[in-house]
């Protein structure tokens, strides 16, 4: 128990959590960009690895950091494009599709990756962005290393989850996406396109979470390897669900989330850690995203147009 | 643009549309094949010889189909009620624990076979009733629920590699102990490496296109896929139908890692799957959810795979280039078969 507390009170241990919890924020928001518009986007697994992999190849060709990000976000914007035109103007089914264009963005990074760098055997690495030493916040005692040595995409990350929910509640663009997820037969009355939206939706929330993978090689890792994502597209759909789909819910949980992940990680390396396996702390994630669905079964507010093909003049 | 459904399609439309998609995946791997600097028609040459151009390449696709084709028809009896069983794998590697279990010298022979098979079929209904009680009771999404149970199920066999069932003479390496001969599904013909694993999952197909076609179930299954709502009103008990949908579909892809180790590995170890379960769902989508069609299709891409392999060590094109063909194969496929029932207007 004092191990736990000892833990949670070092600032190296928030400064991890708020570490974990930017690419799942990332990904999340953009997961939840698409569902709040009425599409189940399960190509998040492949998109982050195909973000991972593509803005970790332009720095590796030397682009800037930024550069990147920028890669990263066209590549998934171009299978959200792919996902959103099987599944909106064609109504597919957004399971399939999404299993499918996982598998191909997956397939497609590790071909490209044996195909770039065939002889290498251990991962090439790169310069990753920095931790932003902050005049003042940097130098304050525990929250300069828990919140304020972060690198610019964690700030970015934030920024994001922001700029989100101001769209989605502020603006009359936020509106019609969340009308297209609820009632698409009253936005088309209105005038605007239910096609437009949600496939709009689903590009700029596929660039999100290619961005939220591209976190994983160009902020918290330096290189790309090729089971790095790891389930994380799925946690971030079950953060979706936990998060009632609204935008600061979801970041709370994504914190909340890479708290334990934190955590388990850290019990590993006490007395809890040498008694127990630690494939047992390894599960927690997936397991607490597991209970995470099921705390949340009974109250969630689905959207209710979600998984529901739109085709006009169809009622 | 807008669809429009055709009350009577054209054969020309009802071939026309799925040759296109075959046509438009060998221009995707004619693609492939030049980005990665390779000739083209030698590449697709060199998968089809790598799948078939031998005895011992056509024993290899089978054996590789075997699997796929129980991973195959668990989904395509999942997806037919519409239950999103993406936890194949873990399923699969249920049952392959208790091919382990019972395997070992906990039975003689010759009950050793049978039993076992039971409860591995036991096993994997089991990994997937949770995530279907979970969606009767309480309405959580089946899709997350058996897809993060893919990865606690790895971690969890991974566990029983390194402990409870580490085998003493491996070496350090996280495997179980070999299967006692009894326990060993026989070779189908002597000196031939087929084992009745696949004689097995031909058997079960022809059981599952019983099942779907002449029951009660089978129908059932149908009705709630097609419109749960409507399948209530009739009094049909949707959610007791998706239960026994569950158990038969993890029951399936039980049998796969049970026919796995019992058949070609002998014993238990982590790269028993190299993702059977995922790829069960490409398998069930191109054969149309069809029992016999699964068969086909897991030949299909049990060849890609295995014809992949071979070109790959020859022509330097990597082996990758299998899952994504059959990415694009399954994304393109499905856009055929709607576009076989339906055309786009403009408006």
């Amino acid at each position: 128990m004092s191990d736990i507390i000892d833990i949670l009170i070092s600032a190296s241990f928030w400064a991890a959590v708020i570490r974990i919890a930017s690419p799942l924020i990332l990904a999340t928001m953009g997961e939840l960009i698409c569902e709040r518009a009425g599409v189940l986007n399960l190509g998040i697994e492949g998109i982050m690895v195909i973000g991972a992999f593509t803005g970790w190849m332009a720095v590796y060709q030397g682009m800037p950091l930024w550069g990147g990000v920028a890669v990263a976000m066209a590549a998934g914007m171009l299978f959200g494009l792919l996902h959103s035109t099987l599944t909106v103007p064609f109504g597919l089914s957004q399971h399939v599709v999404g299993l499918g264009v996982t598998l191909l963005a997956t397939s497609t990074a590790s071909f490209s990756y044996r195909l770039m760098l065939p002889e290498v055997t251990s991962p090439p690495k790169i310069n990753p962005f920095p931790p932003l030493d902050l005049p003042i916040l940097s130098d304050l005692p525990f929250l300069g290393e828990a919140i304020f040595s972060q690198t610019a995409l964690t700030w970015a990350a934030f920024a994001v989850a922001g700029l989100v929910a101001l769209v989605l509640y502020r603006t009359p663009l936020g509106l019609a996406v969340r009308a297209a997820g609820e009632n698409p037969a009253a936005v088309e009355a209105q005038g605007l396109s239910v096609t437009g939206l949600r496939m709009g939706a689903v590009i700029v929330g596929s660039g999100l979470m290619a961005v939220g993978g591209a976190f994983l090689t160009l902020s918290a890792f330096s290189s790309f390897f090729f089971e790095m994502v790891n389930g994380r597209g799925w946690i971030c759909v079950a953060l979706v669900v936990f998060g009632a789909w609204k935008p600061g819910k979801a970041v709370l949980g994504a914190i909340l989330f890479a708290a334990f992940d934190a955590l388990q990680i850290r019990l590993q390396q006490t007395d809890l850690g040498a008694l127990l396996p630690y494939q047992l702390f390894l599960a927690a994630p997936y397991v607490l995203s597991i209970l995470a669905l099921i705390l949340m079964s009974r109250r969630a507010e689905v959207p209710a147009a979600l998984m529901v093909p739109y085709n006009k003049g169809e009622r | 643009m807008r669809l429009e459904p055709i009350a009577d399609p054209s054969m020309a439309r009802k071939l026309g549309f799925p040759a296109l998609a075959i046509a438009a995946t060998m221009a995707v791997a004619t693609l492939l094949a030049l980005v990665a600097g390779a000739d083209p028609f030698a590449t697709l040459g060199q998968i089809a010889t790598g799948a078939l151009g031998s005895k011992l390449a056509i024993l290899e696709t089978l054996n590789r189909a075997t699997p796929l084709i129980f991973t195959g028809l668990a989904v395509a009896v999942a997806f037919r009620a519409k239950l999103w069983n993406i936890g194949a794998e873990a399923q699969l590697y249920a049952g392959a624990i208790m091919a382990v279990v019972l395997g070992t010298g906990a039975l003689g022979s010759p009950l050793v076979l049978p039993i076992s098979a039971l409860a591995a079929m036991l096993a994997g209904a089991l990994v997937l009733l949770g995530p279907v009680l979970l969606k009767t009771r309480l309405g959580v999404d089946e899709v997350v629920t058996t897809l993060l149970l893919n990865f606690i199920m790895l971690l969890f066999v991974s566990y029983l590699l390194e402990g409870p069932m580490k085998d003493p003479m491996g070496m350090g390496w996280p495997k179980s102990p070999a299967l006692i001969p009894e326990a060993r599904l026989p070779r189908i013909v002597d000196g031939l490496r087929l084992h009745w694993g696949f004689g097995l999952a031909l058997i079960v197909a022809a059981a599952v296109w019983v099942i779907q076609t002449r029951t009660t179930l089978g129908f059932e299954i149908r009705a709630v896929g097609q419109n749960p709502e409507a399948a209530r009103f009739a009094g049909m008990p949707v959610n007791a139908v998706l239960v026994k949908t569950a158990l038969l579909s993890g029951g399936l892809a039980g049998l796969a890692g049970w026919s796995e180790v019992a058949g070609l590995k002998g014993n238990l170890s982590l790269d028993l799957s190299p993702g059977f379960g995922y790829s069960g769902i490409i398998v069930a989508m191109l054969a149309l959810l069809h029992p016999l069609g699964v068969v086909l299709a897991a030949l299909f891409v049990a060849g890609i795979f295995v014809g992949s392999d071979a070109m790959s060590r020859a022509a330097g094109v990597p082996t990758y280039i299998a899952d994504m063909l059959l990415a694009t194969a399954l994304l393109f496929m499905v856009l055929a078969i709607l576009m076989t029932r339906v055309r786009v207007v403009r408006g």
